[in-house]
């Protein structure tokens, strides 16, 4: 018999995973030996959709399969049992790996949070259960006093996953410290940082990790009740969650007298209605609590009141992901991965201008260029290695001088940038850097609650002199007003939106001042992305001569007699885009004024 | 599972605290948008004044008090799909349906949102309609996606308009 395995997590549906999955069940007799079944996300974006066969302990990965290549799979290795070793990616036997085209990606990797992405059908209770799903909940009841556990996750130098690095033990003794009428366990499952991805994988491929962090956690401070605050944008998560919560409802691990005990503990979901300033907690419980997302000041902190009052611990979703392993496998153990001060595994989310985008788990310590060259394959199309974003619109960028810096708590913000939630987005030499840091500030002013003066009117005031600079009306002294400014803000906003709001800029700044610099005093864009300042080209091979630009162009700056290539008056054009957007064959790209020039 | 009915959870609604946030979620589900009487009727059951509500609604983007087009269109502009030009199919997009971010077209066929990540970075850049995700895209493309979507819309409904047309008058086909 033969277990086929298709991964069905949004990123592999987008990428046509459904049709692959019906072409595979039209194709599968009803009698058939054979199992089909689903799995959530291994990491390996860049290949999906993913169909894995399992015979034993073999398991062979399939990249790019469309309903066509799973037709051929079907044939020869699902009925014949013939490997087609062109088109597999990843191989391992008796959970070694063995071979496959994308060794490299995961064989550099620790899975610890992702110990079961990918190998299980997120929707079945029992294939956790027979990886050793819920054994830890059972251990953390049945074998340990709620000191124990709390004193293990001190061991284990777990700190918070969703980016501040707070030691996770430490939170929980503040939580178990303090009692009222209820105590509540709350997840952060609001993963809003453009560029991240890797909750929604967890949730989507092993929520029981979840749900079982979180019931450990109660125990251990005494919680009542526990909220998960997931995102709306996440349908496919909030639904396997729904289901993770029924299945352990019906086992007896969530609900009244959970094992047999008195302890009762149960989950609910909260969905977010959209505002990624919900991401700091005190905005977070307002929201579980029906009103305006705003932040509140603290002290009081969350340990002494947090939704409705109340005592409250909260954590993100990889933080608790964790909990299970350490359970299991003790604090030491998970100390023996990482670095001294910022033990065990992280997550990582590459994406932008790499070759290999996707999720890679890898101990913390790992430099950028281990991550970016060892593990994603790369920049993508062979281009120059510039720059590595980290943390969001609350990080930074840091340049390629620097990638040998170790990824830690410790080391990255010395660059400027944050550890975050856990994004990487790569840039290449055509990513405009002014560019991104106006880009990071939309965001964030966009994103601003109102109830700070500075985070409200302070980056609308930054994002209107970036957007100047890019326009090519930069005037001396707008770097200064962007740190004078920059750096208020910093000072006088609550939370950690507006603290952190201007670091993209001003990371930026710090070093990518000659682009800056190009920008305000030669008017001119080096990276060749800015519109006000390159020039507009078409590409002769591409275009056809279908006059389309031309009749688009509002100020009669193309040229050319029909069917054949048509050029761009770069004198008369007024860099407004429409030609690239009226293009039928993708033909007109822009360029950066000195290449245009030679 | 509770049922996320809105008028469901109007009727068991028993006073529990933070349930405006999900009353209005199930509204929007219901009508599509959040009509002035679904503010009404919840302001009634929660006892929470319609002013308050009206400020929640407004400071979730999620929540619309518009009705929306047929088509939902969420461009991505995370920052994976900014890296890969998406601000260049939001002009195209602006373009081709004559809308601005958040507008509906004329003809309701039609609404144009951006998004910021939806997760999909490695298909970069990503638009969803609907429910699916179309990803590497280009200008080219993302006209003739959404050209194609506009035919099979108004052909559907001038099927549905040709039946209802047939069922009165059968004689005129």
């Amino acid at each position: 018999m033969r277990k086929i395995l298709v991964g069905m997590s949004t990123c592999g549906m987008s990428a046509g995973a459904k049709d692959t999955y019906a072409k595979l069940e039209s194709l599968l007799p009803e009698d058939s030996p054979h199992e089909l079944t689903i799995t959530g996300c291994i990491g390996m974006c860049f290949r999906e959709p993913l169909v894995e066969i399992r015979e034993g302990g073999t398991r062979t990965i399939y990249g790019d399969v469309d309903p066509k290549r799973a037709e051929e799979i079907f044939e020869k290795h699902i009925q014949g049992g013939r490997e087609i070793p062109e088109y597999v990616i990843y191989k391992v036997e008796d959970d070694k790996p063995v071979g496959g085209q994308e060794l490299a990606f995961l064989a550099g990797q620790e899975r610890i949070v992702l110990r079961n992405c990918g190998l299980i059908n997120p929707e079945s209770i029992e294939d956790y259960e027979d990886r050793g799903g819920y054994q830890a909940t059972r251990k953390a009841i049945e074998e340990m006093a709620p000191e124990q556990i709390i004193e293990e996750m001190k061991t284990s130098g777990l700190r918070g996953r969703g980016g501040a690095g707070f030691p996770t033990g430490l939170k929980w003794s503040f939580a178990a410290g303090y009692s009222g009428e209820a105590k509540y366990v709350v997840c952060n499952a609001d993963e809003g940082d453009p560029g991240a991805f890797m909750d929604r994988s967890v949730l989507e491929g092993d929520p029981h990790a979840v749900l079982e962090g979180m019931i450990i956690c109660a125990r251990a401070i005494g919680g009542t009740h526990g909220y998960i605050y997931c995102r709306a944008e996440y349908p496919l998560a909030i639904h396997r969650l729904q289901l993770a919560i029924e299945a352990a409802r019906e086992r007896g691990y969530l609900g009244r007298n959970i094992m047999g005990t008195d302890f009762d503990f149960d989950i609910s979901i909260k969905q977010g209605a959209g505002a990624f300033v919900c991401g700091e907690e005190t905005a977070l419980f307002a929201s579980i609590e029906g009103e305006r997302g705003m932040p509140r000041i603290r002290p009081p902190f969350p340990a002494e009141s947090g939704v409705f009052g109340q005592p409250t611990n909260n954590n993100n979703v990889e933080t608790y992901a964790n909990v299970p392993w350490i359970i299991n496998n003790g604090g030491q153990a998970y100390r023996s991965y990482g670095t001294e001060k910022s033990p065990g595994t992280k997550v990582f989310a590459l994406a932008g201008k790499i070759a290999k985008g996707g999720l890679a788990e890898v101990p913390m310590g790992m430099t950028i260029e281990e991550i970016l060259f060892g593990i994603g394959g790369g920049i993508k199309d062979g281009r120059e290695f510039k720059a590595v974003q980290m943390g969001g619109p609350s990080g930074g960028c840091i340049p390629a001088e620097l990638k040998h810096t170790p990824v830690d708590f410790e080391n990255i913000p010395k660059t400027g940038a944050i550890m975050g939630s856990g994004g990487m987005v790569v840039m290449d030499d055509t990513t405009c850097m002014v560019d991104m840091a106006r880009f990071f500030l939309t965001f964030t002013q966009e994103e601003s609650c109102g109830k700070c003066t500075f985070c409200r009117i302070g980056t609308l005031r930054m994002l209107e002199i970036l957007e100047r600079i890019t326009r090519g009306e930069g005037q001396p002294g707008d770097v200064e007003a962007l740190t004078e400014l920059g750096g208020r803000i910093k000072e006088a906003s609550l939370c950690g939106l507006g603290q952190t709001a201007p670091n993209p800029v001003l990371s930026t700044i710090r070093y990518y001042m000659d682009e800056f610099k190009a920008h305000i005093e030669d008017h001119s864009c080096p990276a060749g992305n800015c519109p006000a300042l390159v020039d507009f080209i078409i590409d002769p091979q591409k275009c056809t001569g279908c006059s389309i630009c031309a009749k688009n162009c509002p100020v009669d700056a193309i040229s050319g007699t029909l069917k054949h290539p048509f050029v761009i008056d770069t004198e008369a054009c007024v860099q407004c885009g429409k030609c690239i957007t009226s293009c039928s064959f993708d033909a007109i790209f822009k360029t950066g004024k000195k290449v245009a020039a030679r | 599972m509770v049922s996320t009915d809105f008028s469901y959870r109007l009727w068991r609604h028993d006073g529990t605290p933070g349930e405006l946030i999900p009353l209005l979620q199930s509204a929007q589900e219901h009508f599509g948008y959040i009509p002035r009487r679904a503010i009404r009727y919840i302001s009634e059951v929660t006892k929470t004044p319609e002013s308050k509500i009206y400020g929640v609604i407004t400071f979730y983007s999620q929540f619309r008090l518009q009705p929306m087009g047929k088509n939902v269109i969420r461009l991505c502009t995370g920052t994976a799909c900014h890296v890969a030009n998406s601000g260049v199919l939001l002009d195209t997009l602006q373009d081709e349906l004559g809308v601005e971010v958040g507008g509906t077209t004329e003809d309701g066929v039609f609404t144009l949102f951006s998004v910021a990540c939806i997760g999909c970075c490695s298909l970069a850049p990503v638009m969803m309609v609907n429910d699916d995700t179309q990803g590497k895209l280009t200008p080219a493309r993302t006209r003739k996606i959404v050209r194609k979507i506009r035919r099979q819309t108004l052909a559907s409904e001038r099927q549905a308009q040709a039946t209802s047309d047939a069922e009165t008058a059968p004689a005129a086909d």
